[in-house]
Order: C-alpha cells, then sequence, then structure tokens
C-alpha cells in the first residue's frame, strides 16, 4: 500500500496530501511564518523541558547510586535529604508539566488561532 | 472481618517477602498463600462495585453504535474525566499494595519506584500526547503507520501491543487470584474466573466508553480510599511528618537507615536501566496511549495529562505515607503478625498476608473492619480496571490493526470490524483466565517489568521516530522494533528471574534484571540505520508524506475530532 493510501486511511480525510502530487494548501501551511513560529517554540520548548526532566530524574537516581551518605543528611531532625528530593522529582515534574500547559494554552494556542485565521483568509 | 479472623487462615500463609522485583511488578507477587476465611463485608462491597458498574456498561452499550463510540467513547471524554481514567488505567493494585509493602521493609527505597513511574508523564506531555491526538484515531498504530507501510507497521505494532498486554494481564491475573484468595477467601481459581468474565462483559459490551467509567470511579475509590488511610496516619501524629518519621524511626528494626538509600539499587547500571525502562515504558503502554483519542482534540489531551500526573504523584506520595504509617502504626502490635513459638516475630517478615499487606491491614488499624473491607474491595476493584484496560487495548489492535488493515486491507466494514473487536475481548479474556490458571504457582513478578521493557523498547521507538524523525522508513521502524521487542524479551529470558529462578539454571546469562538501558538505545539505533541505508522508492515516498504528516501533527487540521454519527 503506498504512503498515499497510508495517509487517507489513518487521517479518514481529504486533507492528507498526495505525495506524488503535492498539495498546494500543504505548502501553504508550511510556509506560513505563524506555522514556523509555532512549530519552533513548541519543539524546542518541549525539548528544553523533557531534558530539564531527565537531568533531574537520573540526577536522583545518580546519587542514589553514586552518593548514599548525601542522600541520608539529615535536614530536620529525621528526615533527609533524600527523602525530600525523592518528593521533590514527584513534585517537580508535575509542575514542568503544569508550566507546559500553561504556556501551550496561552502562546501556543494563540498561534494556533492565528495560523487558522490567517489560512482562512 | 477482623484482625483475629485473618490471623485464622495463618498457618500456612506463606511469608510474601517482598522482594526488590515485587514492586516492580504491578501485580503483587503474593507467594504461596492459603485461602482465608470469607470475607462477608468486602465481598458486599465488591458486589455494589460489579452491579453499579455492570449497571454502567448496560447504559454505555447503548450508546455504542460505531466504531468510534467502541474504540474512543465517540471522541467526546472531556479532559477532566479522561485524567481520571488515565489515572485509574495507571494505578494498579501493586502500585498500592507493592510499594507501601517496599516502603514499610525498606523505607525510602519505596520512593524510587514512585518517582520512576511518575517522571514518564511529563514525557508523554512533551513529546507524544497532542501530536498523537491530532494524528490518530483508535489505537497508536493509527499513528506509528501514518505514512508508512500499513502492513508491516500495523504488524510490529500490534505484536509490541499484544506482547505488552499479554505480560501485563498474566501478573494482573494471578496478583488477583492470590489477592482475592487473601482477602475474600475465595478460591483461587474463582477469583481468576470472576475477573476474566467480569472484564470480558465491560470490554465486549460496553467497549471504551464502560471501560472509562470503570477507570474513573476506581481512581476515585482508591484514591478516596488512600486518602483516607494517608490523613488518618497523620492525625494520629498531629498532623507532623516528622512525628511520624521519628515514630518510624524508633520503631523499625533498620533504625534510622530506613530514611536513606539502601539495598534496593546497589549497581549503577541496574539502577540507570531501571529508570529508563520505567520512564519510556510509559510512554509506550497501548493501554494508555489509546486514552488519547477518547479526548476532542489536543488541548483536552494535553490538560488530560497534566491533571493525571497530579492525580497519580499526589497517588505515590499517600503511598509513601500509608508505608510509613504501616511502619509506625503496625510494627509494634502482635496482633498483625503471624507469631512464633515464644510469641516472637519478624517485623520484617512474618506480617499477617505477608508485607504486601501493610496497606490492607493498616485499613483495619485506622477505619476498623469496615474500612479494611472497603480496601480489600478497592484493591479488587483496581485490578479489574487495570485487566479491563489491558484487554481494550489488546482487542483493538487485533480487530482495528490486524484484521482491519493488514488482513481485510482496509477493505471490511465498521460493524464487521467492531463485531471482531468483541470477539478478540471474549478470546483474551479466556486465554487471560487460562494463563492466570496455568501460572499460579509461577513466579510473576518480572512480568510487568517485562510489559514495561517492552513498551520502552519496540512501542515507544516505532512510535516516536514514526512522528518526529523525518528520514523514519518503513524498513527502519519495522526492524528496529523487531530488535528492541526480541532483545528485551531474550535479556529477560536470560536474566536472574527467568533462566535461574523459573528454569533452574545455575547462573544468569545476562546480568542485569532490567534490560532496557541496553534494548531501548538498540532499537532507536536501528531505526536510524536502516532508514538511513533504506534508498528504496518506498522510503523515498515515504520521507516526502512527511510534510503532510508534520503539518497535520503540529497543528490538528484535518485531525478526526469529536465525532458525530
Amino acid at each position: 500500500m503506498s504512503a498515499t493510501q497510508a495517509a487517507g486511511t489513518a487521517a479518514a480525510s481529504p486533507h492528507a496530501a498526495g505525495v506524488d502530487t503535492p498539495d498546494p494548501r500543504l505548502d501553504r501551511v508550511i510556509t506560513n511564518p505563524t506555522f514556523q513560529t509555532l512549530v519552533r517554540e513548541r519543539t524546542s520548548f518541549g525539548w528544553i523541558l523533557t531534558i530539564l526532566m531527565l537531568v533531574v530524574y537520573f540526577g536522583f537516581i545518580g546519587l542514589i547510586a553514586f552518593d548514599k551518605q548525601l542522600l541520608a543528611t539529615k535536614v530536620s531532625g529525621t528526615a533527609s535529604l533524600g527523602l525530600f528530593m525523592g518528593v521533590g522529582v514527584i513534585v517537580f515534574a508535575f509542575i514542568l508539566t503544569g508550566i507546559y500547559v500553561a504556556r501551550a494554552n496561552t502562546r501556543f494556542d494563540r498561534l494556533s488561532a492565528e495560523l487558522a485565521r490567517s489560512l482562512a483568509r | 472481618m477482623s484482625r483475629a479472623h485473618i490471623l485464622g487462615g495463618l498457618g500456612a500463609a506463606g511469608i510474601l517477602g517482598l522482594a526488590v522485583t515485587t514492586a516492580w511488578a504491578a501485580g503483587p507477587d503474593l507467594g504461596a498463600v492459603s485461602q482465608q476465611a470469607t470475607n462477608w463485608p468486602a465481598i458486599g462491597m465488591f458486589l455494589f462495585f460489579v452491579l453499579f458498574t455492570l449497571g454502567i456498561t448496560y447504559k454505555a452499550a447503548q450508546g455504542t453504535k460505531s466504531a468510534s463510540d467502541f474504540y474512543a467513547a465517540g471522541g467526546g471524554i472531556s479532559a477532566g474525566t479522561n485524567s481520571l481514567a488515565i489515572a485509574g488505567d495507571y494505578m494498579s493494585a501493586a502500585s498500592f499494595l507493592g510499594i507501601s509493602g517496599l516502603v514499610y521493609t525498606s523505607g525510602f527505597d519505596g520512593l524510587i519506584y514512585s518517582t520512576g513511574f511518575l517522571v514518564g508523564w511529563p514525557i508523554v506531555l512533551f513529546l507524544i500526547a497532542e501530536r498523537l491526538r491530532n494524528l490518530g484515531k483508535y489505537t497508536f498504530a493509527d499513528v506509528a503507520s501514518f505514512r508508512l507501510d500499513q502492513t508491516s507497521i500495523r504488524i510490529i505494532s500490534a505484536v509490541g501491543t499484544l506482547v505488552v498486554v499479554a505480560f501485563y494481564l498474566i501478573a494482573q491475573m494471578v496478583g488477583a487470584g492470590k489477592l482475592i484468595q487473601l482477602l475474600f477467601g475465595l478460591p483461587y481459581l474463582y477469583a481468576v474466573v470472576i475477573v476474566g468474565a467480569l472484564m470480558i462483559i465491560y470490554v465486549a459490551f460496553g467497549g471504551m466508553k464502560a471501560t472509562t467509567w470503570v477507570q474513573v470511579i476506581k481512581a476515585c475509590l482508591l484514591l478516596g480510599g488512600a486518602s483516607f488511610m494517608a490523613v488518618a496516619v497523620l492525625y494520629k501524629y498531629g498532623f507532623h511528618p516528622e512525628s511520624l518519621f521519628a515514630a518510624a524511626v524508633a520503631t523499625h528494626p533498620k533504625g534510622d537507615a530506613i530514611m536513606a538509600p539502601g539495598g534496593l539499587v546497589s549497581n549503577p547500571i541496574e539502577a540507570i536501566s531501571l529508570g529508563v525502562g520505567l520512564m519510556f515504558g510509559t510512554a509506550g503502554l497501548p493501554h494508555i496511549l489509546m486514552r488519547f483519542f477518547t479526548v476532542s482534540d489536543a488541548q483536552a489531551a494535553r490538560k488530560s495529562v497534566f491533571y493525571a500526573t497530579g492525580l497519580i504523584g499526589y497517588f505515590y506520595i499517600l503511598t509513601f505515607i500509608i508505608g510509613f504509617g504501616g511502619i509506625a502504626l503496625l510494627m509494634s502490635d502482635p496482633s498483625y503478625f503471624k507469631l512464633g513459638a515464644a510469641g516472637t516475630f519478624d517485623k520484617l517478615k512474618d506480617m499477617v498476608g505477608g508485607t504486601n499487606m501493610v496497606a490492607v491491614n493498616l485499613a483495619n488499624a485506622v477505619g476498623g473492619p469496615y474500612f479494611l473491607g472497603f480496601i480489600s474491595a478497592v484493591a479488587f476493584a483496581t485490578i479489574l480496571a487495570v485487566v479491563a484496560g489491558l484487554t481494550l487495548a489488546g482487542a483493538s489492535a487485533v480487530s482495528h490493526d490486524l484484521y482491519a488493515q493488514v488482513i481485510a486491507r482496509g477493505r471490511t466494514t465498521e460493524n464487521a470490524e467492531v463485531r471482531l473487536s468483541k470477539i478478540a475481548a471474549v478470546v483474551i479474556g479466556i486465554v487471560a483466565i487460562y494463563l492466570g490458571y496455568v501460572f499460579e504457582n509461577q513466579n510473576v513478578a518480572f512480568m510487568v517489568g517485562l510489559a514495561f521493557s517492552v513498551a520502552a523498547s519496540c512501542n515507544f521507538p516505532v512510535l516516536s521516530m514514526s512522528i518526529l524523525w523525518r528520514g523514519t522508513t518503513t524498513w527502519g521502524a519495522l526492524l528496529g522494533g523487531l530488535v528492541g521487542l526480541v532483545t528485551a524479551v531474550t535479556m529477560v529470558v536470560l536474566s536472574k528471574a527467568v533462566w535461574v529462578t523459573t528454569f533452574g539454571h545455575p547462573a544468569a546469562l545476562f546480568p542485569f534484571d532490567n534490560p532496557t538501558l541496553f534494548s531501548m538505545p538498540l532499537a532507536f539505533l536501528t531505526i536510524f540505520v536502516v532508514s538511513k541505508l533504506d534508498n528504496t522508492r518506498r522510503a523515498q515516498r515515504e520521507r516526502a508524506a512527511f510534510d503532510a504528516q508534520f503539518v497535520r501533527s503540529e497543528t490538528g487540521i484535518g485531525a478526526s475530532g469529536a465525532h458525530a454519527h
């Protein structure tokens, strides 16, 4: 089955562009500056947050693997630094998703709406 | 139902000895357990749950007419509802019982699993969720095969799905059988048949609508029950976590060591491999990915991950408090232990019903026998909801991917496809009952770990590379997915859990328990190298088709919206 058919079946929509015959509407979207801004900003934002998450989580795992003593340090009486860091990783993950959603709901959705308007013209 | 009651059946109840691998397994490895005295309050509450969910299934069945209704609940689920359903799909009985048990025996080490199970969600949000919603219809294979060859990519995605579902299901079925034997005093086989029959009914009649509501109700019950326990524990310590920790350290045989990393992660490679598997496995679980097609658009998909991350994170913090509550409140009370000849007991090994029963015993300590019954019913409902989600994902892979696209090559009707899906749900249910029966006395603790590894090494690379990288071709995705799948399974078979424990060989051929650190990069590398080398005409077409896919994945233009019929 050709890719054209593939896209057609999965998409079940007339939009999925033919490959051998480039869809002019597709070019209009790709060359649209708003589209390019949206994609550039969202992609880099997504990867930055992904890398932050990886660094924080594997940093935590790395400390468990290589520096148990540090995590055993007492912070407030009984509770150890490791305990705060573990809960911190969970809270951090949630906050990161919140940051992404806040930015997506405002900036990215605004760009998407702008794109839709400019394509409708 | 009281402690004494449970104690009655204890004579032969095996020590569960919650090994490291146990919390790994979402199906608690309950070891050898003996049947308990029949627990009527728990059975009563569970029956109420079953009747209520069957009522919902009946309503859902009446509203399920099209394929879109069956696979994606018509695409009309709200972000809030979907987030509860995601949480319901993801929070398994082992997270609840296994992690609180692990905290009970090792303290801090339980947190390693809690964090690992959570940190996959941001990745799902940042890289997958919205694009998945924009590109797909019912299954993640829709997305992976968007511009690639339908036959090859549907096959590898469906195989990846079915392998994950099979291992996950076996672990859940065996866990359910053992748990119900222990909690309700029903024979193992009854328990397995009840779980199998109910999941067939939910999925075959109610499809995604019924499955979603079962998840939502279960999530509310589990979060409510766990919240009550955690608050009750904190209440006893004047809402000062510090006093709770101090009491736990004073009681626990390991003393202050429970506040620091212990023996769980001794080998750095093992630790990182475990982390990689938990993190990226989440992003490749078919029953979770399917949930993103139940909402109307990318905005709703995005919000549901945000809320779900909050709910799941909250839940893992609760299990941590419950584990510490178990240490502080149960450890010095002999009535929760199987006593030795001189009335002595091992605080870590002799708990009534085993260490996985910490949360259940704590329910009795803070809420009395009826709350114990409630928590037992919730644990059963938890398993039921997870297996229903898995069955639906497996049935969809069979009907929507294998039958409709590979065998019938798209020449089939919606009705025939849905009918086949229902038949597949029945078959999967029967196979699950059979496997649950066969594996009763096998070690299944490694199976959920294996399911996560396969999801991270096959489904996730195929899906993410096809969405994110223009260069991906059919050959690359097919061979890469296959390499990831085969490597992950082989490495687990050759590891200690299977090669030594199950097959009885003297030494493991693969030194680590967790294969993902090796199998996942290998899958990505294979996709990359093979795609680079692939210069067939088809490969060129597929690269050229990326633009159309890219526009739709980024903007949702042309995406299937909330479905009307």
